[in-house]
C-alpha cells in the first residue's frame, strides 16, 4: 500500500522531466535578458552623459540643427543639434518603406494565394538571398551604380535622402515580405472559401478579406521593415552623403542618425562630449525602436483574428 | 470594368511587381557575379591576403567566416531555442511575456557599430577576450538572437495543437512532447530561421571591426589544438572576416588590384550563401522525412 | 534527444568561456604556467588609426617570424579609439594620425610618442573641373565655401562640390590646420575613409576632397598649390605642407617587448622597405619637424 501512496504523492518521472525542461527554458530567456539589460543600460548610462556630464540642454539636442560637436557656437554652447539627423532618418525610414510595401505585399500574396508552388520553389530562395546580401556590397552596389545614376537624372552629387531610401528599400524587402507572408497564412482557410463562394473574384477576396484580416499583422510587418532600416548604418552612409544638414530635397548630402555614428566613433575620445553626443544619438535609435515595438504590440492586440 | 476585368488586371500589377523584384535581384547577383567571377581562381582562394602588393587571396578570411558563422550558431541557436520553447510553450498571455518579448526586438534593430563598441568595451576590454573569434560571435548573438527566437517560435507555433494533445494523451510529459514531437515537426522551419540568420552573420561587418578585429594572423592549418595560438581553430585569434574584408580593401586598401579583390570576394561570399541556402534546405527537407516517417 | 546535448553545450560553453578567458589574461600577465611550451610569449596589442593599420600589421608579421617569444595583434578602430585606449592602458600601442596634444580628452603628458612615418596628403578634383594649380588662399576659399564655381579659379563653369573628411580624423586636422588658418569649414559631405573619397571624387563632377598620397590615382587629380607638386620631396624639405606624422603612441616608456617592436618600426629595415611600398615617406628622410603645434623647424 505505501508503494503505491509514495508512487502517487510523489513527482513521477514525466513531472520530473517537465521541471528540467522548464529549469532549460527559464535559463536560455534568462541568460537573453541579461545580455538585453545590460546593452541597454551601457548605451542609456552613455547616451545621456551628455545630458548629465557636459549639461547640453536636452531640448536643444533635439532641435538644434548645428552639428559640429568638437566646437562651441557664439554663446559657447557646444553646436550639438541632432534634429537634421533625426529628420533625415525618419524620411529614410518611411520612404522605403512606402516604396516597399507594396512589392513585398505583391510578392507576399503570389506566394500564399496566386501561385503558392512556384512561390515556395523560386521565391522563397529569391527573398532568402537577399537577406545574405552583405550590407557593405549593398552599399557599394549603392555608391558605384545608384548614385551616379541619380546624378545623371537629376544633377547635384547624387548622394541624398533619394540614394538611401532606394538602397533601404531593396534591404527592407525581405523582412516585409517573409512577415507578410506569414500574416497572409494566418488568415484561416475558410475565409477565402466564403468569399469565393459569395462569388468573390480573387482579387475581390484578395481586398475585400484577406488585406483586411490580415492587416494589423500587415502593418507590423511594415512597422519591423521600418525597425530594420532605422538601425542600417554601414550601406546607408556610402550613399547619404553624411553632412550634417537639414535636408532640403531628396538629393542634396545629409546624415542619418548611424551614418553619423558610425562615421565618426572611431576619431573620437571616449568620455569627451563629441564621443557622449555620439552616444546620445545611439540612445535616440534605442528609444525609436522601441517605440516602433510597442507600436508593433498596440497594433497587433487590436487586430488579432478570432479563430 | 467588370469585376472579372478588375481580377485580371489586379493579377497582372501583381505579377508585374513581382517580376520587379525578381529583376532586382537577378541584377544585383549579376553585378556581383559577373563582375566578381574573373576574379576568383584557385589561387585566389588559397593564398593569403597582401597588405600591399597585388596578387592576395582570401583563404583566412573565407575560413574565418565560416568558422565565425559556426561558433556563433554554437552560442546562439541553443539559447534562442530555449527561449523560443519558453515563449511558445510556457509563456502565459500576460505584460511579462510581452515586456520579454519587446526586449528582444529592440536588439534587432540596434545599430551594428553600437553592438561592436559595446561588445569591444565589454568582452575585449573587460572580460579580457581580446579581439577574437570568440568576443566576434558573442556579439553576433546580439543579431543572431531576435531572428532566430523569432523564426523558431514561429515553426513551434505552427505545430498544429491536436499534436501536443496527442502527445499529452500518451501519458508523455510536456517536455518529452516538445522533445519528441513538436521538435521534429518544426524542424523545417528551425532550419530556414537558422538559414536566414547565417546569412546575416556572414554578411555582418560594423559589429566585427571592433571586436573579432580587422586582421587575420598566418594561422597553421594542420595544427588541430584549439588552445595553440597558432592553430586555425584557435577561438581567442582575431580573425578577419570576408565581409569586414571587403569593407577594409574598399576604404583604406591600397593593395592595387583592390577593386578585384573586393569584386572577388564579394561573389565569393554570395556563392557560399547561395550553396548554404541550398544545401540546408535539402537537409531540412531530407531530415522532416525521416523524423516523420512522411512519404 | 537534442536536450541533453543542449544542456551539456552549453555548460561546456561556458566552461570553455571561462577557461580561455583565464588563459588569455594569464598569457597577457606573462605567466606561462598552463602553456605547454616553456617560451615565455608577450602579448602586444596596437589598436588605432585605420591608415596607418596596413604597415604596422605587415611590420608586425614579419617581426613575429624571427621573434617568436612576442605576439602582436593589429587592429583599426579609429585614431580616436586608439588614444582612448592606450591612455586607459587596455592596449600597449595606441596608434594615431594626428598628435595626443590635439585631441581634447586626452593626457597627453602621460604619454610617449613614437613616430613612424610621414604621410603626405594633397587636394584632389574630379579631371573634368580643369583645374591643376591653386595658391592657398583659393584652396581656403574653396573649403569654406567662399568659392563655389570652378571658373572663379581657371576651371570650367562648373559647381564646386566639397567632399570633407570626418569630424575628428587625422587627416582633416592635418588639413584643416595646414590649410584653412583656424577658419571653418562649410558644412558638406564627409566620408571617414580614402577609398570612398578616392571614388567619390573619381565619379562625381565639380569633386573636390583631398587624399593621402598613396591614394592618388589616374582617376582623380592631385592639385598643385602654389605651383608646388604633391611630391615626397617636396614634403621632406616642407616645400609641400599638408603633411602629417603617424604616431604609435605607449602610456609611459614601453616595456622590453613593445621597444623592441617600436625600435623595429623604425629601423631601416621597415622604414626603407615597407614605408615606401604602403605609399608613406620614411621618417629618417625628413629634413624637418613639426611640433604638435605645427611649428615646423629644420
Amino acid at each position: 500500500m505505501d508503494e503505491i501512496q509514495k508512487k502517487l504523492v510523489s513527482p513521477s518521472k514525466a513531472s520530473h522531466e517537465d521541471i528540467l525542461g522548464r529549469i532549460i527554458s527559464y535559463t536560455c530567456i534568462a541568460a537573453i535578458i541579461i545580455l538585453v539589460v545590460s546593452i541597454l543600460y551601457f548605451i542609456t548610462s552613455r547616451g545621456i552623459a551628455t545630458f548629465t556630464n557636459d549639461h547640453v540642454n536636452l531640448w536643444r539636442f533635439l532641435s538644434g540643427t548645428d552639428w559640429n560637436p568638437g566646437s562651441l557656437d557664439a554663446k559657447g554652447n557646444p553646436q550639438v543639434g541632432a534634429l537634421p539627423m533625426i529628420v533625415t532618418s525618419f524620411s529614410v525610414t518611411v520612404l522605403a518603406a512606402l516604396v516597399a510595401t507594396p512589392f513585398a505585399i505583391a510578392v507576399a500574396l503570389f506566394m500564399t494565394d496566386i501561385a503558392p508552388k512556384t512561390g515556395a520553389r523560386f521565391l522563397q530562395p529569391v527573398i532568402e538571398l537577399l537577406v545574405g546580401i552583405p550590407s557593405v556590397v549593398y552599399g557599394f552596389i549603392g555608391l558605384t551604380v545608384i548614385v551616379p545614376a541619380i546624378r545623371q537624372l537629376f544633377g547635384g552629387t547624387g548622394s541624398g535622402i533619394l540614394a538611401g531610401t532606394i538602397v533601404l528599400f531593396v534591404m527592407v524587402l525581405p523582412t516585409i515580405t517573409s512577415l507578410s507572408v506569414d500574416a497572409l497564412k494566418a488568415v484561416p482557410g475558410y475565409f477565402r472559401s466564403a468569399s469565393l463562394a459569395l462569388g468573390a473574384t480573387r482579387f475581390q477576396t484578395i481586398y475585400k478579406v484577406l488585406l483586411r484580416a490580415a492587416m494589423p499583422r500587415l502593418l507590423t510587418a511594415i512597422i519591423f521593415g521600418m525597425a530594420r532600416a532605422f538601425g542600417e548604418a554601414l550601406a546607408v552612409q556610402m550613399v547619404i552623403g553624411n553632412a550634417a544638414l537639414m535636408p532640403h530635397n531628396l538629393i542634396t548630402p545629409t546624415s542619418t542618425l548611424t551614418s553619423q555614428l558610425t562615421t565618426n566613433i572611431g576619431n573620437t575620445i571616449m568620455g569627451t562630449l563629441p564621443n557622449n553626443a555620439l552616444w546620445s544619438l545611439a540612445l535616440i535609435l534605442l528609444l525609436m525602436s522601441l517605440v516602433f515595438n510597442l507600436l508593433i504590440r498596440f497594433i497587433g492586440k487590436r487586430g488579432t483574428i478570432n479563430s | 470594368m467588370t469585376p472579372h476585368q478588375t481580377d485580371r488586371v489586379a493579377t497582372q500589377i501583381i505579377n508585374l511587381l513581382v517580376a520587379v523584384v525578381v529583376l532586382i535581384l537577378l541584377f544585383l547577383l549579376g553585378d556581383i557575379i559577373i563582375s566578381g567571377l574573373p576574379h576568383i581562381s584557385w589561387h585566389f582562394l588559397t593564398s593569403p591576403s597582401s597588405s600591399f602588393s597585388a596578387g592576395g587571396g582570401i583563404r583566412d578570411q573565407l575560413f574565418n567566416s565560416l568558422y565565425l558563422l559556426v561558433l556563433t550558431l554554437v552560442i546562439s541557436f541553443p539559447l534562442a531555442l530555449g527561449a523560443a520553447i519558453y515563449l511558445s510553450e510556457y509563456a502565459g498571455n500576460n505584460w511579462f511575456t510581452g515586456l520579454i518579448r519587446t526586449a528582444i526586438e529592440v536588439l534587432s534593430s540596434l545599430p551594428s557599430v553600437v553592438v561592436g563598441l559595446f561588445g569591444y568595451l565589454l568582452f575585449v576590454i573587460s572580460f579580457h577576450l581580446g579581439f577574437s573569434i570568440l568576443s566576434g560571435a558573442i556579439a553576433l548573438t546580439f543579431f543572431n538572437l531576435p531572428l532566430l527566437v523569432r523564426s523558431i517560435e514561429g515553426s513551434l507555433h505552427a505545430v498544429p495543437d491536436s499534436q501536443r494533445e496527442a502527445g499529452i494523451a500518451l501519458g508523455l510529459s510536456n517536455w518529452r512532447t516538445i522533445r519528441g514531437i513538436i521538435l521534429p515537426a518544426a524542424l523545417p522551419g528551425i532550419l530556414t530561421g537558422i538559414i536566414l540568420s547565417a546569412g546575416r552573420v556572414f554578411g555582418e561587418a560594423a559589429a566585427l571591426i571592433y571586436t573579432a578585429g580587422q586582421s587575420a594572423p598566418i594561422v597553421d592549418y594542420t595544427n588541430w589544438n584549439p588552445v595553440d595560438s597558432n592553430s586555425f581553430l584557435n577561438p581567442m585569434r582575431p580573425a578577419e572576416t570576408l565581409a569586414v574584408h571587403i569593407w577594409k580593401v574598399n576604404t583604406e586598401g591600397v593593395t592595387p588590384d583592390a577593386v578585384s579583390i573586393s569584386a572577388g570576394a564579394s561573389a565569393v561570399l554570395i556563392i557560399v550563401i547561395l550553396i548554404f541556402n541550398f544545401g540546408a534546405r535539402a537537409i531540412g527537407n531530407h531530415l522532416y522525412k525521416n523524423m516523420t516517417g512522411g512519404k | 534527444m537534442h536536450k541533453k546535448t543542449l544542456v551539456s553545450t552549453l555548460v561546456a560553453f561556458s566552461l570553455a568561456g571561462l577557461l580561455l578567458g583565464g588563459c588569455s589574461s594569464n598569457s597577457s600577465k606573462k605567466s606561462s604556467s598552463s602553456d605547454t611550451k616553456a617560451a615565455k610569449v608577450t602579448k602586444i596589442t596596437a589598436v588605432g588609426s585605420t591608415a596607418l593599420q596596413p604597415l604596422v600589421e605587415q611590420a608586425a608579421q614579419d617581426y613575429q617570424a624571427t621573434n617568436k617569444d612576442v605576439n602582436l595583434t593589429v587592429q583599426g578602430g579609429g585614431s580616436g579609439t586608439g588614444l582612448s585606449q592606450v591612455q586607459q592602458g587596455a592596449v600597449q600601442i595606441g596608434n594615431s594620425d594626428i598628435f595626443a596634444e590635439q585631441s581634447s580628452g586626452i593626457k597627453a603628458k602621460q604619454l610617449v610618442d613614437h613616430r613612424v612615418a610621414v604621410v603626405g596628403m594633397t587636394p584632389v578634383v574630379n579631371p573634368t573641373t580643369g583645374v591643376t594649380n591653386v595658391t592657398m588662399a583659393q584652396l581656403r576659399d574653396i573649403f569654406t565655401g567662399k568659392i563655389t564655381n570652378w571658373k572663379q579659379v581657371g576651371g570650367k563653369d562648373q559647381k564646386i562640390s566639397v567632399i570633407n573628411r570626418a569630424q575628428g580624423s587625422g587627416t582633416r586636422a592635418t588639413f584643416k590646420s595646414a590649410v584653412l588658418e583656424g577658419k571653418k569649414a562649410v558644412t558638406s559631405q564627409e566620408q571617414d575613409s580614402n577609398g570612398t573619397v578616392q571614388k567619390l571624387v573619381a565619379s562625381t563632377p565639380g569633386a573636390v576632397s583631398y587624399l593621402a598620397f598613396s591614394y592618388v590615382n589616374t582617376k582623380v587629380k592631385a592639385l598643385s598649390i602654389n605651383n608646388v607638386k604633391p611630391t615626397d620631396t617636396n614634403v621632406e624639405s616642407n616645400k609641400w605642407t599638408i603633411w602629417s606624422y603617424e604616431h604609435m603612441y605607449t602610456k609611459g616608456q614601453p616595456d622590453k617587448a613593445t621597444a623592441g617592436f617600436l625600435k623595429y618600426m623604425t629601423s631601416s629595415k621597415v622604414q626603407g622597405d615597407l614605408v615606401q611600398k604602403l605609399g608613406y615617406i620614411s621618417i629618417h628622410d625628413m629634413k624637418v619637424t613639426k611640433n604638435a603645434k605645427n611649428v615646423v623647424t629644420k
